[in-house]
């Protein structure tokens, strides 16, 4: 037993390419998802994310390696046979049934007895808060609701894991987050493990317990919401969680976490603060988050200070986004408008001379790629 | 006159609506009409028509016969009812063999890799491009006494010293039906396969993630939402094998006479239009009860048209 409602041992797909060719779709993954965790599967499309997810619904089956559910390895199992229930991102209802038909054809299917199934099913229902839409059919329900129905249908038949992939897509805007919500909180009330796919960070960051981040077929950082946005591992996150700057150099020494950097373009030393350990010569790259520097009119700190010309500033009510130029370096700054005002010596402008302070530990120094 | 013609939605429907009308009226009404009044007259020695009233075409299909072989006056000859109870099971047979068959086949074509889809929908419609009758005489070079499975058969036997009569295929009702099945297999392959290739491949998923093996798909997911193809199918199948006169005419001979050969054999030889167009009337009776209950019972398919 290894403890995990999921855990992904050396997986890897390949998919035949129409060309002839051959891709790795996941390549050499380990994952390991603990009990009742709602675990999300962040990366762009193609990116191997509902791949993964399909390889533990058994749709598809590893070219290598073994994905195990609750400890056991689960080989060429079909989907039948498994643990676990999707929630599909087209939601896939049965036309031809309507809501409780679909959502008792789970528990037919085990042979329930008919009360149970009634019973089962009016809780279910209750969950999604969809009682009384019993005898509709999913034509004459609303995006929203055929995906709550989707959501009983698969829940209704009490999986140890519940596989999501892009549950939400199909909803605008505002339902969408709503639903992040409703979904975190039935989560939690049901206790089940979630495996949640999803390109959209805000919902990854927002829902999950834990987020692995996936590209090219590849795990590149699992961790906590905070853990990814705080402390990406890697270029790689740092750009696609968020929005960074990133500073070319080399290291020149490193003691424990504190790194010193020479940034060729800045001409001048930037300390910073590393997770993994560097030697001089190092070839690295620094990453700032705009909303963690400060601009002032004088300097600020004796280390980490540079003089900019604000080029561009926009005003989005929140935040004031401006690009500030250091030397040729271009960089991204938010001032977040903490005060009232009208007047606008309140926010920097174009043309203004400043300087810009930033602290070592907002400073993070990553390998280069 | 343009400006009145851009306006006027009511006006631009009657145009475009009109040819087909016409058509309609001037060759489907019209005749229809015609042929009601025809049934209701009398033949005269000549094969005309004299038009009066009279419900002696109608009692000599039901069976009501004036020449009795005992001297009475009035009997019961079942001569015409039973070719319209023919018709009517061998179009039951037809659609039922037709279903059973196309089903599989769409099923293989509608769950193969897309690039290979066309090149089977191609040749399930490639006999279509031979002369519906030319393709009912190729049955009967290999129906026939002399014909080709008989060589195949007689060949196969030889080679297992087994003794070999040549079987008596062709002009039995049996050749008629696999000449009807034959000729309409497309008509159903068709629709069915729409119905089938609609179906999102993620419902299979789905069914199979709440725990259905294949065989519950099937019946559970896959045929239910396949239904309405069978029944556009089955009323494109149906309603032709009702009438056809063909298929029998080629590979039924004189055993095996359906509706459309009575009706046929009406008007071209035995002269008597008004028997004749009785036996048109009764055939498409029965045949819009048929369809009646049947779309009232299943819809007609329209799902495979319009979504």
């Amino acid at each position: 037993m290894s403890g995990f409602a999921v855990e992904m041992r050396d997986v890897v797909k390949t998919f035949q390419t129409p060309e002839g060719g051959f891709v790795n779709a996941v390549d050499h993954v380990d994952m390991q998802i603990k009990n009742g965790e709602f675990f999300s599967l962040l990366g762009s499309s193609g990116c191997g994310k509902t791949t993964s997810l399909r390889m533990m619904a058994g749709f598809e089956w590893p070219t290598q390696g073994e994905v195990y559910i609750e400890g056991e390895p689960q080989g060429h199992k079909p989907p039948f046979q498994r643990p676990v229930n999707t929630v599909f991102q087209s939601y896939a209802l049965f036309q031809h049934m309507n809501v409780y038909q679909n959502v008792a054809f789970g528990l037919e299917m085990e042979k329930t007895p008919k009360n149970e199934i009634d019973k089962r099913v009016g809780k279910a229902l209750e969950m999604v808060k969809l009682n009384g839409m019993e005898k509709r059919s999913p034509k004459q329900l609303s995006g929203g609701q055929q995906q709550r129905v989707a959501l009983a249908r698969a829940l209704v038949k009490l999986p140890s894991v519940l596989l999501l992939d892009e549950p939400l897509g199909a909803l605008d805007l505002k339902l969408r987050k709503e639903m992040q919500l409703e979904l975190k909180s039935l989560q939690r009330e049901v206790g089940i493990t979630f495996v949640f796919v999803t390109h959209d960070q805000e919902e990854a960051l927002t829902m999950s317990d834990r987020i692995a981040v996936m590209s090219h077929g590849k795990v590149m950082q699992v961790g906590a919401p905070v853990e990814i946005y705080e402390r990406p591992n890697c270029k790689f996150v740092a750009d696609f969680i968020g929005d960074s700057n990133f500073l070319e150099g080399e290291v020149r020494s490193c003691d424990g976490e504190n790194t010193i950097s020479f940034v060729p373009r800045l001409g001048m030393e930037i300390h910073g603060m590393s997770q993994s350990k560097f030697s001089p010569g190092d070839k690295i790259v620094i990453s700032i988050r705009p909303e963690k520097m400060r601009l002032s009119e004088q300097p600020a700190l004796s280390q980490n200070c540079l003089e900019v010309k604000v080029t561009n500033s926009a005003y989005i009510g929140s935040d004031t986004r401006l690009e500030v130029l250091a030397k040729d370096v271009k960089l991204k700054v938010w001032e977040q408008n903490h005060i009232s005002t009208l007047d606008p010596r309140a926010y920097h402008q174009g043309e203004q001379k400043a300087w810009l302070s930033i602290f070592p530990d907002n400073a993070l120094v990553l390998p280069a790629e | 006159m343009l400006r009145k013609f851009r306006e006027s939605k009511s006006l631009q429907g009657t145009l475009l609506v009109a040819p087909t009308l016409l058509f309609m009226v001037g060759l489907l009404i019209i005749p229809l009409l015609l042929t009601t009044i025809i049934s209701f007259g009398r033949r005269n020695a000549d094969g005309g028509v004299i038009y009066t009233f009279t419900l002696d075409n109608y009692l000599r299909l039901g069976g009501f016969s004036t020449s009795c072989e005992n001297g009475a006056s009035a009997c019961f000859d079942p001569l015409y009812v039973n070719i319209l109870l023919r018709s009517l099971s061998l179009a039951f047979e037809t659609t039922i063999l037709v279903i059973l068959l196309a089903y599989p086949l769409s099923y293989f074509i509608a769950r193969a890799p897309s690039k290979h889809r066309n090149t089977f929908l191609f040749m399930v419609l490639v006999p279509l491009w031979t002369n519906f009758v030319i393709r009912v005489y190729a049955w009967m070079m290999i129906l026939r006494t002399q014909g080709v499975l008989n060589g195949v058969l007689g060949s196969i036997a030889g080679l297992l010293h087994i003794p070999f009569t040549p079987l008596e295929m062709l002009y039995t009702p049996g050749a008629v039906l696999v000449g009807m099945v034959y000729e309409f297999l497309p008509f159903m392959i068709l629709p069915i396969y729409t119905s089938l290739e609609k179906i999102d491949n993620s419902l299979y998923e789905a069914a199979a993630d709440l725990g259905a093996d294949a065989f519950r798909t099937f019946f559970r997911v896959t045929l239910p939402l396949s239904l309405p193809g069978v029944v556009a199918g089955t009323i494109l199948v149906f309603i032709p094998v009702m009438g056809t006169f063909i298929v029998s005419d080629i590979l039924g001979g004189r055993q095996v006479i359906l509706v459309g050969n009575l009706i046929q054999r009406q008007f071209l030889d035995a002269r008597d239009p008004t028997f004749g167009s009785a036996a048109s009337l009764i055939l498409m009776v029965m045949t819009l009860v048929v369809t009646y209950f049947y779309t009232r019972k299943f819809g007609f398919g329209e799902e495979i048209i319009v979504a």
